[in-house]
């Protein structure tokens, strides 16, 4: 199949804009993806058609409202391949899902030295609310370290699963590195220990075919604005077996049945995690994105962005002195690298010069630039709009910047 | 020469590259050329430490006029900082506190002075009237 690139940036008006009279090239993905015109489409009918709070509501439009939030989850559901529609819980994104499990699941199953296994190359997302129940409740970090190549030291891993070992939680794809992670692996072997797994997977969901129940994965955790949905809303999914017992995150409307102040009683799944008025247009905007990716085909998307990854690849190691920041054979959908003697805040000013958008610095995993030994990197990551024109224009503007230094 | 004839000059300077690339040019090469800076320096108590870059500032008062010495790990920041240091160097507490900088805007920096940019350099124009301020109060 050809793949309809043109058709696809039509769909997204930002790509067409000049940045300092140059065309933009968007290759800051990682961070935030942009938004077709469907999604925005979607949001704008659920505000201006049929907006009201939803649940609750014995009238027309909080009925409509609510049949389309709920019609969000399920196609949430049937993209991640939940076994069940009440384990995905809306929340504000990566770092919301990733806290939730850190309160509730942490409230509940974990206990002074009980130890918990995370990664050199975890986002401070999957670092900082470890870190927090450390202090509450005396909590151990196994932190596995990474070999030269940004893949994980499998070994060690193998030597931290313990009968103390609570969980494990790691990324599925590093923003950094993008590194792959052994997730499958990863998962057989705790649970032969019985441990549950939380994956984050702000990285990967756009890019890879996810299948949490083929994963077996306890948890699973990403953000719609990195899948071309708009900012706000995010993703935790959970087993209903885990979920069921653990405690509520935050209390308020809509996650009680029956509140007195003699005793409150909770609300069944998912509402039990869903306090307050969600964000119900930004999920609607989540399910019209979960459309558009699916009418374009997750698989379609893999196969073009492999072929633009290996282009940029290519094209990068035509430029001398350069040093790249994870070279696995099994990594995806972003590049990181500096330029020789170049700080990656230079290279990053002279290329937005040029129109082109990447991240530099530490892409908030500041332990993974300490093992790195260095201050940041230069970050393109790519996206289904991108083409090799704009990594060619990627290339001419690193050359430029290159010029300018001497 | 005034602090504002000093930003004119640089305006003057920077005027006659009209293109982009010559002005980041010209910055990198103030940025190469600021190679004064003492290691013994480059201590934590004189880090300003932006999100995206570093800058170290230090200070001294001497008959009654202030003197800056600053680095940066990222050149771009640099060749900031030696302009600024150029414009506030030598001048007294009362001189750099009452500096309007319009020179940085006026050669299209501006940017590089937003508090979204965390370079590290607006931390440092804010020390460097923090250090006249400081100045200004001992000498009275």
């Amino acid at each position: 199949m050809i793949f309809p690139i043109n058709n696809i940036r039509n769909d997204f008006p930002i790509l067409h804009r000049k940045v300092n009279g140059k065309p933009l090239v968007y290759f800051d993905n990682g961070a935030t993806t942009q938004k077709p015109v469907a999604v925005i489409k979607a949001m704008e009918e659920a505000v201006f058609e049929y907006n009201s709070n939803i649940h609750r509501g014995v009238h027309t439009l909080s009925n409509v409202c609510t049949e389309a939030f709920e019609k969000a989850r399920e196609k949430v559901a049937r993209f991640i391949g939940a076994a069940h529609t009440h384990e995905v819980i809306f929340t504000r994104g990566t770092t919301e899902s990733i806290n939730l499990v850190t309160s509730s699941f942490g409230e509940m199953f974990l206990n002074a030295n009980d130890e918990i296994i995370l990664t050199e190359m975890e986002h401070h997302s999957n670092i900082v609310p470890w870190q927090l129940l450390q202090k509450r409740k005396g909590v151990r970090l196994n932190i596995v370290p990474i070999r030269d190549d940004g893949t994980l030291d499998m070994e060690t891993f193998d030597a931290f699963l313990c009968e103390n070992t609570k969980l494990v939680t790691i990324a599925h794809i590093s923003n950094v590195l993008g590194t792959v992670n052994p997730v499958n692996e990863i998962v057989e072997k705790a649970h032969q220990r019985g441990i549950p797994v939380l994956i984050d997977g702000a990285q990967a969901i756009q890019h890879l075919s996810v299948n949490v129940t083929d994963l077996d994965c306890d948890f699973y955790a990403f953000s719609g604005h990195k899948m071309y949905a708009p900012t706000g809303i995010g993703i935790l999914y959970g087993k209903e077996k885990w979920l069921n017992r653990m405690e509520p995150y935050h209390g308020g409307g809509e996650m009680i049945k029956h509140v007195s102040f003699k005793g409150t009683t909770f609300n069944e799944l998912p509402y039990k995690f869903e306090a307050g008025t969600p964000n119900y247009t930004a999920a609607i905007g989540l399910g019209a994105a979960i459309d558009y990716i699916e009418s374009v085909g997750l698989v379609n998307i893999r196969e073009y962005e492999n072929m633009l990854f290996d282009y940029a690849i290519s094209r990068m190691s035509e430029i001398e002195n350069v040093t790249f920041y994870g070279t696995s054979a099994h990594r995806t959908s972003l590049i990181s690298f500096l330029l020789n003697g170049i700080h990656p805040f230079d290279t990053g000013t002279l290329l937005d010069k040029m129109g082109i958008a990447v991240r530099t610095g530490h892409h908030c995993a500041q332990p993974l630039m300490k093992r790195l030994n260095i201050q940041g990197t230069v970050r393109a990551s790519f996206a289904m709009y991108n083409t090799c024109e704009e990594v060619d224009a990627l290339i001419n503007g690193l050359v430029k910047v290159r010029q300018l230094f001497g | 020469m005034t602090v504002n004839e000093i930003q004119n000059d640089i305006i003057e300077e920077f005027g006659v590259l009209t293109d982009w690339m010559d002005r980041y040019s010209l910055l990198i090469e103030l940025g190469n050329e600021l190679n004064d800076f003492d290691e013994t320096y480059r201590v934590e108590q004189n880090l300003i430490e932006g999100c995206q870059s570093k800058v170290w500032l230090h200070a001294w008062m001497e008959n009654g006029k202030i003197h800056y010495v600053a680095d940066s790990d990222a050149i771009i920041v640099k060749g900031i900082i030696a302009l600024l240091i150029k414009v506030l160097n030598g001048r007294t507490p009362d001189e750099i506190l009452s500096s309007d900088l319009y020179f940085i805007d006026r050669i299209g920096l501006k940017e590089h002075l937003s508090p979204t940019r965390s370079n590290g350099l607006v931390a440092m124009v804010k020390q460097m009237r923090l250090y006249a301020l400081a100045f200004k109060s001992i000498k009275n």
